[in-house]
């Protein structure tokens, strides 16, 4: 079983020697020339990882990571240091280089940490997969390996990865909450190249989780496998992508990335709090299409992006950013939300110890509209219909996002017709989602193999869309369509 | 803050990691430690934003037994966690399965008197929070003030930070060096009449503070950068000349890095593989790959296995010279190792470039806008959207439109594609305006015909 935030805490104060008395003395440092606000965040974390390629076990990894960040917040201004040595002196030495954002000649009151409950229900699993034997993981490579290989005589190559990790966090804030988390992670990698003639194509394909070895009850390394084998062998008859804008077509589930990109970041407070975003200062306007509700869920269970609490000791949440095309919220850290005059929305999440936490996106989705999927492909004449993606980018400012399609499709007089080469994708976040002119009731989350950057930081994120319609993106194909013309 | 140049903890840490690794039976293994501190400041419209400062250290280990390797690494650098540490990685190294190819550096490649090369700037441990906050400061004002359209910051950070790290080998290899880095960045944002925020970056990262241009420079290339994209609006769909500005240049020699690494020939996972000594590019393209340079943040004695760093030609006037490897992959493909292992605490070693530097050519920049009548000059890329394996790139971009041999209206929201060999060879004009990036050095490069996507 996976460990209750009882048992995180217990965890720490029995292994680590971090217990409420060595908090309540760090803190007394972090806040020993004033400053509005501190917090400790203590990660201990161990992850593993195993690669498979020639049909043999390659590598095998394991890791520890452990330590303490400390944040001492003075109004808008933050003071961070942190240290993988959790003995008194190294935690409390910490916590007076962060107390420097603080101008203050004498300490804060002293803080009475005491521990605090919440339903930590997200990801409550049976079987933790760094509890597995690697005999067992092995077996999974090599039948995704057998699988990929099967599928197609031009599969020439096949790599395999499993990466997981369990995560116990323990924050400690100086309003005196003191709340813990125990984050299982879990990713299957699945890499295929598909050699004809000498002409090479790849694809990757995998999933994964806050879960355990339960993954694969309802994911095998077979359909994992075959779906990358399937993509890469597809990708032998792809033609050029078109050039110029044209009607898109988003499958669901991946397709999701558009909304992380088009509006997710932009929707994130911090920027909008420093006025930088393309959405700021715009709640209650118009910002999409009213066929669109987009939202953003911490609360799935079992899902990559989900969490119990933030990494700020907020209990996560359900947060509806876009409702029927009018922005309704900004997703909140603890500054923002002071600054806004909000509660927090519980998205205030870091990549490690090592870095501090800012508003970040968690699961995001569109929720289901009232077409039929197949409709909406006939509806278009000459377009794209877009299936896997290989990342996105957004500019927040000016609002210009890319999507990168590793599977997708001519669309020619309502029928999918012939595969297409890498496109990438470019639009503008709000001109995008005004162009959203079908939403299908299909809505899917992605599995779960999405991270999600931002200022040097990564963490784990879900996405999710129905199949949806843009009536015109910009195509970076290379093929000229006949009519696009020459002229600059 | 005290600190000695050559710390001695990272190198005992290590060594002491592979007495305990081999006294428990490992046949073979390495151990490595890095410890680094970092620090720095924020601020943004003239106000603190952040103070940071950390110092770090962790300990990887690599065992081979029976031909069968793991690694494992840990920032828990106790004495019992160094003892389950080995006992950790020799039940993974159980488990594995043996690897003919799995092993240590060649000793005769190793590195035995490295080179100074220097990497350590002896002032950067000596800065202190107020001059960190003074450069920022100094940085964020010069953009700020540039021009009265500049109207938000996103804001401006200067950092220092200086670290060492040691690697030892059972077959005696013993090494450490220290160096140090400083950067600064700053993002403004300027406004168009109706609102609208028009946002660039700058940046300078360098080795040592002397090298760094000033703060004051930094600021208003940022605050240039965002004037220039006032008014920007979509191109038309075409295939037009594109004229790359250095930094955007730069990118394109990590590109060719990336498609000559070793691994990725082994999985033939690059549209390089199977060239080797054939024409890939413009014979006016001359790219090399070279960690030897004194004073550079590419550079290093030894690789990240003990070999010696050296000069590798990747491409010499349009012809692929050859790939990168570590001694594992140059095993596998009886090749030799070219010092290109980049060692983490957390994992194998992996292949990458030292500094990396497209050779500058003849023509001044000028000139090469202005044999253009109707192109596109790039100054920004955005996405993901390059495959290795097949060479195809498509990528979101902004700049300005080339006009009758003139720089004339700002563009964004389109994005250019082409094949990477086909855009190598179409490179029909190359400047004489190199200038470094961090670990890479670039001048302004044109090629003859991309596609270009918008309305």
């Amino acid at each position: 079983m996976s460990d209750s935030p009882a048992d995180v805490i217990g965890f720490y104060s029995t292994q680590l020697g971090v217990d409420e008395a060595a908090a309540e003395s760090v803190l007394s440092s972090a806040l020993g020339r004033g400053g509005s606000f501190a917090e400790l965040y203590f990660e201990h974390k161990r992850s593993g990882s195993l690669s498979f390629e020639d049909q043999q076990v390659k590598s095998t990894q394991a890791s520890l990571s452990q330590g303490v960040g400390i944040r001492v917040v003075e109004g808008d201004a933050i003071g961070y240091a942190y240290t993988e040595d959790l003995s008194l002196d190294a935690m409390r030495r910490a916590a007076e280089t962060a107390a420097q954002i603080a101008h203050g000649s004498s300490a804060a009151e002293p803080v009475d940490v005491t521990a605090d409950s919440y339903p930590a229900d997200r990801y409550a699993i049976a079987s933790p997969s760094t509890a597995v034997a690697l005999s067992e993981k092995v077996d999974l490579l090599r039948r995704a390996d057998d699988a990929a290989r099967a599928y197609h005589p031009s599969v020439a190559r096949v790599d395999a990865s499993m990466v997981d990790e369990e995560k116990r966090v323990l924050i400690v804030r100086s309003d005196g909450r003191m709340v813990a988390d125990y984050q299982p992670l879990l990713r299957f990698n699945v890499s295929c190249l598909s050699e004809v003639d000498g002409e090479r194509r790849n694809a990757r394909w995998g999933g994964g989780g806050r879960m355990g070895m339960a993954y694969f009850d309802e994911h095998s390394p077979e359909s994992l496998a075959e779906e990358a084998a399937r993509q890469a062998v597809l990708q032998q008859e792809a033609r050029e992508a078109p050039a110029g804008t044209l009607p898109v077509v988003l499958a669901a589930g991946d397709s999701g990335i558009l909304l992380h990109e088009a509006v997710g970041h932009g929707l994130e407070a911090d920027f909008n709090r420093k006025e930088t975003s393309n959405y700021s200062n715009r709640i209650g306007q118009s910002v999409a299409s009213e066929l669109v509700t987009v939202i953003d869920d911490a609360t799935l269970n079992l899902s990559r992006g989900s969490v119990n609490i933030d990494d700020e000791g907020e209990v996560a949440g359900h947060n509806l950013l876009i409702e029927n095309g009018q922005l309704a919220a900004y997703m909140q850290d603890r500054i923002s939300s002071d600054h806004f005059g909000v509660a927090p929305s519980g998205n205030g999440r870091r990549q490690s110890f090592r870095h501090s936490p800012m508003p970040r996106m968690t699961n995001t989705y569109m929720t289901a509209g009232q077409d039929e999927p197949e409709d909406l492909i006939r509806r278009v004449d000459y377009g794209i219909f877009c299936k896997a993606f290989s990342g996105g980018q957004v500019n927040i400012t000016n609002g210009d996002f890319v999507f990168s399609v590793t599977e997708g499709y001519l669309i020619e007089n309502g029928q999918i017709t012939a595969p297409i080469r890498d496109v990438n994708l470019i639009g503008n976040g709000p001109d995008v989602l005004s162009k959203v002119t079908g939403v299908g009731h299909d809505l899917e989350m992605s599995d779960g193999r999405w991270t999600c950057g931002k200022s040097g930081q990564s963490v784990p994120v879900g996405v999710g869309i129905p199949t949806v319609l843009v009536s015109g993106i910009t195509v970076g194909g290379t093929q000229m369509r006949p009519g696009a013309g020459m002229s600059a | 803050m005290v600190t000695s140049r050559l710390s001695t903890e990272p190198l005992e840490l290590a060594a002491r990691l592979l007495e305990l690794a081999e006294s428990a039976g490992a046949d073979q293994a390495d151990a490595v430690a890095v410890s680094s501190t970092n620090a720095s400041t924020t601020v943004r419209k003239q106000q603190i934003e952040k103070v940071s400062e950390s110092t770090s250290r962790s300990v990887g280990l690599r065992v081979i037994l029976d031909g069968r390797q793991a690694t494992v690494s840990t920032s828990d650098v106790s004495d019992a966690a160094l003892v389950e540490t080995v006992q950790t990685a020799l039940e993974l190294a159980r488990v594995s399965e043996p690897d003919p190819y799995a092993g240590l550096a060649d000793p005769t490649e190793q590195a035995r008197n490295a080179p100074q090369l220097a990497l350590f700037d002896e002032r950067i441990p000596e800065v202190d929070g107020e001059h960190r906050l003074a450069q920022a400061l100094a940085c964020e004002e010069s953009a700020l003030g540039a021009d009265s359209r500049i109207v938000n910051s996103g804001g401006a950070t200067f950092s220092t930070s200086f670290s060492s790290f040691a690697l030892v080998d059972s077959n005696g290899f013993a090494g450490t060096y220290a160096d140090t880095s400083a950067s600064m960045w700053v993002e403004v944002m300027a406004q168009e009449e109706d609102g609208q925020l028009r946002n660039a970056g700058w940046s300078s990262s360098e080795r040592s503070l002397h090298r760094l241009d000033r703060p004051e420079d930094v600021g208003r290339e940022a605050a240039a950068r965002a004037l220039r994209q006032l008014g920007a609006s979509k191109a038309s769909t075409c295939e037009a000349p594109v004229v790359w500005e250095p930094r955007m240049a730069a990118g394109l020699a990590g590109i060719v890095a990336g498609a000559a690494n070793g691994e990725a020939l082994y999985r033939r996972a690059t549209f390089l593989a199977e060239r080797q000594d054939s024409e890939v590019a413009s014979p006016l393209l001359t790219i090399v790959d070279d960690a030897t340079l004194a004073n550079r943040l590419g550079s290093r004695p030894f690789d990240g296995e003990g070999v010696t760093t050296r000069r590798n030609s990747l491409i010499e006037r349009g012809v692929f010279q050859g790939f990168l490897f570590d001694s594992y992959n140059a095993r596998r493909l009886d090749a030799a190792s070219t010092g290109s292992a980049w060692r983490s605490v957390g994992g194998l070693p992996q292949i990458g470039s030292g500094n990396l530097s497209i050779e500058a050519g003849e023509t001044p920049p000028e000139q090469i806008i202005a044999d253009v009548d109707d192109g596109l000059y790039l100054t920004t890329l955005m996405g993901f959207g390059i495959n290795y394996t097949t060479g195809d790139f498509s990528r979101g971009a902004a700049g300005i439109w080339i006009r009758n041999g003139e720089l004339a209206e700002p563009v964004q929201e389109v994005n250019v594609s082409g094949s990477l060999l086909e855009m190598f060879q179409r490179v029909d004009a190359v400047g004489n305006d190199a200038q470094w990036f961090g670990a890479t050095s670039a001048p302004t490069l044109r090629m003859s015909r991309m596609t270009v996507s918008g309305v």
